[in-house]
């Protein structure tokens, strides 16, 4: 046993009021605790540091997804299960169903949330780059208020972000589109369940009218953070045709995005690699998109 | 109706599927307490000082160091070399060297955080090339552990008549054993009554080996108990004696208190055994019709700091480094090197599948140089009755090579899938490929050591009218208990709910040997065969038994032997099958008394996006001799492959400063099921009269064979060769992309 029990004290409160009522108290002495599925790891490592928690389970008000004609909105303690059995995220972002599924196996599905996933801030993690693709918003609440962001900038660095000792993440906030959109999403584990991305790829593109009117990408695991590829992005989105789609100016300039590391889980080339092999499949299947205007 | 040959369900099955199997971690005594170890910083240092630090009421706490050892400070094994716990120096990272013990687990963890150990760092050996280059001598005077010469004909001279020499390099990782149930130890050790441990265990009595030397003690005050064991795969064969004496020498100093050391994944995969790493170099003469005139065999292995059963790891691959051929010219070296790492030891296989993945990758490798079909070139080679392998050992088993590789080639559809994804592999990111390997393993110990073991068992009636099988071989997992308990009801000729198989306990069982080797079922069940013959033949000549008898018959007449004359016993030794000779000195002869032989097919799936190569399909057909239960051999064969696959594609062992630095499941990446493709499991019987009712070892022999037919099929698939397991996705994008740099 790595750990004292008895230097963790689980504080669970009545409503999100009373548990930012106590982080308001002492700022920065209470970490959030969802699922648990990323904290209960430290803890059996002996790798967490000892103090308050806030158990935020109970809290059903946190588990919710509200669906509205141009949004739908999600709690932050909504699960993989929940994501992958509604069917408006079936239908309008299927790389974020994606991503709950092929997250751990069921156990960490029923237990592990979106709010912690983001809260975790780990550069591996699944779920953000379709996040990012999407153009989720977050919003933070403190006793304060609360405030809404764009998740693009959140991660500010190394497992460091925006929210600040007395926040919590609340909701996270997906704009729909209705429209013809390409999705393109691939999770490079070490094996096919229960494995921590080396290289995780998501890609959507909205075409309008036959032509394309955004591209947007994000990658996990080449970075310390999860990041969008403006520049590829731009590139991409620039052509007319699918002819004109410049696969290897693309490639070129997602090398320049990525910033990937050699660590026991793989290597700075490998990952460089296969970050742009993602990106020619995107490409490829964005070339035989149905879509595009005949000419 | 016999039950040999029948599927007979699992006996341990419902208590391990109800919970009620009790494990080391659910042992408890009276008044126990834990115990933790504090372990070495680096790779190789000296130890200056053991401080304990502030804050804690170390009054109230145990702590042992190689002083309070009351005999001898090693884990007596072969060579002796390795310390119970390190004293002046210590020779690899997480080495023991205090150990400490309270019954508060948390304070017992504030506890280990605050002794410190002021070392001196000395510089280590790391890797084969820095041991053999021997600028710093760790082991011996030359970093050499042991190493053996296998010669037969002029090897020199066929390389230099033979029409094509073909010449390879190939190595193997480290493997972690990955048994679901950690190490655990539970003892109880006074001066007055001696020591009793309970455990996780394979072998009861190396166990008690190695306490009788450090507690100077005969063997009747040292017990050992094995509990209900969550595999081992040879990683409960040495360690558990180490962990063994660990809680004994605590519970010494506590007054007999009794002391429970479990260790958790990361300590169980930072401080216990692996697979050993090896590096194997091949050059091949052959003629030009594909015949092989000249195998030269370099085969090296690491050992890590201390030798443990490095030795005799090594004369198996050595043995099994020329494989299932023919070959007048063959020179095989073998040595086991030390490296400051943390001792490697027995693991499935035992130092078989390090050298037949060599052999096995470069036949593929000489193939193609001889422009002959991999299948075909082995074909021509194959060792066939009444030839000798390297060691000069006649093989007189009924083995038909050609025909188990017609029938893997036949069950697989070879040549068809062969064609298929030649188009195939044309087009998209996915390259198929199909490859396959040939290979032996010897039953049983090696050499002499089946002799030299002497093990025996026992059997026992009851005035119940029961049978216990008392031996000391152990159920890990395998199915120990259900096959010994057909065995012997079928030799008795009663039904098999009269037999009782008690868990291994010293004082109760003698001593039939270590589970190992995959000897159990074919020479333990032998001689259990045997002795159930002579106590029938005894309630016979007692004229206590009709002819013929049901079970209830025997039941009755074992009642009434006991009630008449007492105990009611019979008892097996073994006995070596009769012309088998084996010389230590010039490590020539009758190396096995059996050989299991094997031919599998690998279907492998290339992406060429991730790089990752991912097995789909899986043959093998194997000649094992009898089959005892073929439900649980074939749980054998699939586990084994399942194991195979993860060593060549997935578990990689990520070292640094000779420390595992990837020590938890969610970084040392074993295949899940989904992971897993279908594996079909064709058995060959041609009964062994030596083992028993014919059968052969079969536990190790699918670790051997899946590693080489993986790396075979990515090299059909990619056209690229790659000679080291495990196959990441890392290697084989490396080597695709040297390939790239040279067109
Ligand atoms: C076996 C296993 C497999 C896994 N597989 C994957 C995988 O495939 N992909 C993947 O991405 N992850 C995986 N994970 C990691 C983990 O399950 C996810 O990151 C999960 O989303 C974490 O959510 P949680 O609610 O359990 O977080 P917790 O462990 O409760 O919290 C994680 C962190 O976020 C903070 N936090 C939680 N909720 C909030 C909130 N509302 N506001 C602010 N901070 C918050 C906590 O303080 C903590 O720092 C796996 C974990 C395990 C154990």
């Amino acid at each position: 046993m790595r750990f004292d029990v008895a230097a963790y004290k689980l504080r669970t409160p009545q409503s999100v009021q009373e548990a930012l009522a106590w982080m308001a108290a002492e700022p920065g002495a209470l970490r959030p605790l969802a699922g648990g599925t990323d904290l209960m790891v430290l803890l059996a490592a002996g790798k967490l540091p000892g103090g308050q928690f806030v158990n935020l389970w109970p809290l059903r008000e946190l588990r919710t997804i509200e669906v509205t004609s141009d949004s739908v909105t999600l709690g932050a303690l909504t699960t993989y299960s929940d994501v992958q059995a509604h069917p408006v995220l079936q239908q309008e972002f299927p790389m974020l169903v994606e991503a709950a599924r092929q997250t751990g196996g069921w156990a960490i599905q029923n237990r592990g949330t979106l709010g912690g996933n983001i809260g975790n801030a780990s550069p591996a993690a699944d779920s953000p780059p379709a996040l990012l693709c999407y153009d989720a918003e977050l919003e933070l609440r403190s006793a304060q208020g609360s405030r809404w962001l764009p998740y693009h900038g959140f991660h500010t660095g190394y497992r460091q972000t925006l929210l600040r000792p007395d926040e919590i993440i609340a909701r996270l906030r997906l704009p729909r589109r209705r429209g013809q959109r390409l999705h393109c999403y691939r999770k490079v584990g070490p094996r096919q369940a229960q494995a921590i991305s080396k290289v995780c790829f998501a890609g959507c593109a909205d075409l309008e009218d036959g032509r394309l009117v955004s591209v947007r990408i994000a990658l996990g695991g080449v970075a310390p953070t999860v990041v969008r590829c403006p520049e590829t992005e731009h590139i991409l989105a620039a052509a007319t045709s699918p002819a004109a789609l410049d696969e290897a100016a693309a490639r070129a300039s997602l090398s320049r995005q990525m910033a990937p590391i050699d660590d026991i889980r793989s290597t700075a080339r490998y990952r460089r690699r296969v970050a742009e092999n993602l990106l020619g499949q995107f490409v490829a299947v964005l070339r035989l998109h149905p879509g595009w205007a005949t000419p | 109706m016999p039950l040999v040959g029948t599927p007979v369900p699992r006996l341990e099955a419902p208590d391990k599927v109800t919970g009620a199997a009790c494990y080391v971690d659910d042992f408890a005594l009276p008044g126990m307490i834990y115990g933790v170890t504090v372990r070495s910083p680096g790779p190789r240092g000296r130890i200056r000082r053991i401080r304990l630090g502030d804050g804690i009421p170390w009054e109230e706490i145990t702590v042992v160091t190689a002083r309070d050892i009351p005999g001898d400070n090693v884990v007596a094994l072969i060579n002796d070399d390795q310390p119970c716990l390190a004293a002046e120096v210590y020779n690899h990272a997480e080495e023991a060297v205090v150990l400490l013990a309270h019954r508060d687990r948390a304070l017992l963890e504030r506890a280990r955080r605050q002794v410190h150990l002021d070392v001196e760092p000395l510089p280590p050996v790391l890797t084969i090339d820095d041991a053999l280059a021997a600028r710093e001598v760790i082991w011996g005077t030359d970093n050499i552990i042991k190493s053996y010469l296998v010669e037969q004909g002029d090897v020199e001279a066929a390389l230099r008549e033979a029409d094509l020499v073909v010449q390879g390099e190939y190595e193997t990782g480290a493997q972690e054993h990955l048994y679901i149930e950690p190490n655990g130890m539970v003892a109880v050790a006074t001066p007055e009554d001696g020591v009793t441990v309970w455990g996780s265990l394979q072998c009861p009595y190396y166990v008690q080996k190695a306490l009788m030397r450090l507690f100077r003690l005969p063997p009747e005050r040292t017990r050992v108990v094995q509990l209900e064991t969550g595999g081992g795969f040879g990683g409960k064969e040495d360690y558990p004696s180490m962990i063994a004496a660990h809680a004994a020498l605590l519970s010494w100093k506590a007054g007999g208190v009794p002391v429970k050391i479990v260790y958790d994944r990361t300590e169980d995969m930072l401080a216990t055994t692996k697979r050993h790493p090896s590096r194997t170099r091949h050059r091949t003469g052959l003629r030009r019709d594909g015949t092989l005139v000249a195998l030269d065999i370099d085969f090296v292995i690491d050992g890590g700091a201390y030798s443990t059963l490095s030795q005799v790891v090594l004369s198996r691959g050595t043995i099994h480094a020329a494989g299932p051929y023919r070959c007048d010219n063959v020179r095989i070296r073998g040595r086991a090197v030390a490296t400051n790492t943390p001792p490697r030891g027995a693991f499935r296989g035992f130092g078989a599948p390090q050298s037949l993945f060599a052999l096995e990758r470069h036949l593929d490798v000489v193939a193609r140089a001889a422009g002959l079909p991999p299948e075909e070139l082995r074909r021509r080679n194959f060792i066939r009755r009444g030839e000798r392998l390297a060691v000069g050992q006649q093989v007189r088993d009924g083995v038909d090579l050609p025909a188990l590789l017609e029938r893997a080639l036949q069950v697989s559809g070879w040549t068809e899938r062969k064609n298929r994804f030649r188009q195939e592999n044309q087009r998209g990111t996915i390259r198929r490929g199909l490859g396959l390997s040939c290979f032996l393993h010897g039953t049983g110990f090696t050499g002499s050591g089946e002799s030299h073991l002497a093990s025996t068992v026992a059997l026992e009636g009851t005035a119940e009218g029961r049978v216990r099988v008392l031996t000391s071989s152990t159920e890990i997992g395998q199915g120990t208990n259900t096959i010994f308990s057909q065995i012997a009801a079928d030799a008795l000729g009663v039904g098999g709910e009269i037999i009782e198989v008690p868990r291994p306990d010293t004082a109760a069982v003698p001593d039939s040997g270590p589970t190992v080797a995959s000897r159990t079922c074919t020479i333990v069940g032998k001689l259990i065969e045997t002795a159930a013959l002579s106590l029938r033949q005894q309630l016979l000549e007692e004229g206590l038994l009709p002819l013929p008898y049901t079970t209830g018959d025997f039941q009755a007449a074992c009642a009434a032997y006991v009630r008449q004359r007492g105990a009611l016993r019979a008892t097996a030794r073994y006995q070596p099958p009769p012309g088998i000779h084996w010389d230590e000195v010039r490590f020539r002869g009758d190396a096995y008394g059996a050989y299991s032989w094997a031919v599998y097919v690998a279907q492998v799936r290339v992406d060429l996006c991730t790089y990752q190569a991912q097995v789909e399909e899986f043959w093998t057909v194997q000649e094992v001799g009898r089959v005892v239960n073929p439900t649980l051999a074939a749980g054998q064969i699939e586990g084994g492959v399942a194991q195979a696959i993860g060593w060549a594609l997935y578990e990689h062992v990520a070292w640094q400063e000779g420390r595992m630095a990837n020590c938890r499941m969610t970084d040392y990446i074993i295949p899940t099921t989904m992971d897993i493709p279908p594996i079909h499991v064709w058995f060959e019987e041609a009964p062994y009269p030596y083992g028993a009712f014919g059968a052969k070892g079969l536990g190790e022999l699918p670790m051997d064979g899946p590693a080489p037919a993986i790396l075979n099929a990515i090299h059909d698939a990619l056209g690229v060769s790659i000679c080291r397991v495990p196959a990441t996705p890392e290697v084989i994008y490396d080597a695709l992309s040297r390939e790239e740099a040279l067109v």
